[in-house]
């Protein structure tokens, strides 16, 4: 389900953002979908402060719930803006998330969206 | 059916505030540096070594200050150099004041009874007071951070706690422990989990 989410959306995914002001229209039909969502923003931009973070540190983090988290990264998993590492730490498992190159690319893209649409508005 | 609708810039500035709070919170929470915290714990231990059993004197106080001026030099830069890696300097308003808040007033106290301690001729008392204020301090402050920056602070002041308890002449075994061995542990361990 989250699979076919995340592959229905490949252009929202490439959107592009133009240092012109855009419309606000056109705004809200290029927004990057993925990374829109509140929980799944915030999952990437706090992997964009840190290295990497395990799976119990993010719920601590944006305080939110096992499976909460779980669906949302997942979904980031998909779309390959997370990668996920899966370890043991003695016998206790351990999730690890890292930010791909393409999050990374995608959360910058984002910001610089946001800040088109602040600025269209402004001019 | 009707819904109120937010006009999109207004949306928009909102979400940049969120991604802002979430990198600063996010750094905040992994900012205790590792290899600083096991620096500084080298420099504990050389200082347990130089100092000795603790005694009233002014030689012995000197050196554990001296101590404490280049361990808190070390895990500033180290605190800010990771921080600086990870794209949110420290230096952001937010966290640097929420961190202030809740590590120094634990310290404050630590130097005004170390003050009282030394006055009344109880320096030998002071590693349990400071272990256990400094572990006050640690468990405070990283109470937003990482679940082992707690743990840390908590181990402190177990330390602390057990120094009071133990010969005033063992007190420099306790510093070596706490302000060396706990923290070269930890700091590894971080490191290890989270980066320098």
């Amino acid at each position: 389900m989250a699979k076919s989410s995340a592959a229905r959306k490949p252009a929202a995914r490439s959107a592009g953002v133009s240092k012109a002001p855009i419309s606000t229209q056109q705004s809200a039909i290029s927004l990057d979908r993925i990374i829109h969502e509140r929980l799944r923003l915030g999952i990437v931009s706090a992997l964009a402060a840190n290295d990497r973070l395990t799976f119990n540190d993010l719920k601590r983090l944006l305080q939110t719930t096992d499976g909460n988290l779980s669906v949302h990264a997942r979904k980031l998993e998909d779309a390959q803006y997370i990668s996920c590492d899966k370890s043991f730490d003695g016998r206790v498992p351990r999730t690890e998330y890292r930010l791909t190159a393409a999050g990374r690319r995608a959360l910058e893209k984002y910001v610089a969206h946001m800040e088109s649409i602040i600025k269209a508005v402004r001019e | 059916m009707t819904r109120a609708v937010e006009p999109i810039h207004a949306h928009a500035a909102e979400n940049l505030r969120f991604i802002r709070d979430a990198m600063s919170r996010a750094s905040e929470f992994t900012a205790v540096p590792g290899w600083g915290g096991v620096a500084m714990g080298a420099t504990a231990l050389v200082t347990a070594a130089v100092s000795g059993p603790p005694d009233n004197s002014r030689r012995w106080l000197l050196i554990w200050f001296a101590d404490a001026t280049v361990a808190s030099a070390i895990g500033l830069a180290a605190m800010a150099r990771k921080a600086q890696r990870s794209g949110t300097p420290l230096s952001a308003a937010a966290p640097a004041r929420r961190f202030a808040l809740a590590y120094l007033p634990p310290l404050v106290a630590g130097m005004i009874l170390t003050a009282v301690f030394a006055s009344l001729d109880l320096a030998v008392r002071l590693p349990g007071c400071w272990l256990l204020l400094y572990g006050t301090a640690v468990a405070t402050g990283g109470a937003l951070s990482v679940r082992i920056v707690p743990l840390m602070g908590i181990s402190f002041m177990a330390l602390g706690a057990a120094a009071f308890a133990a010969p005033a002449a063992w007190g420099h075994d306790f510093l070596a422990a706490g302000f060396g061995g706990l923290h070269v542990v930890f700091g590894w361990l971080i490191a290890r989990r989270y980066g320098g």
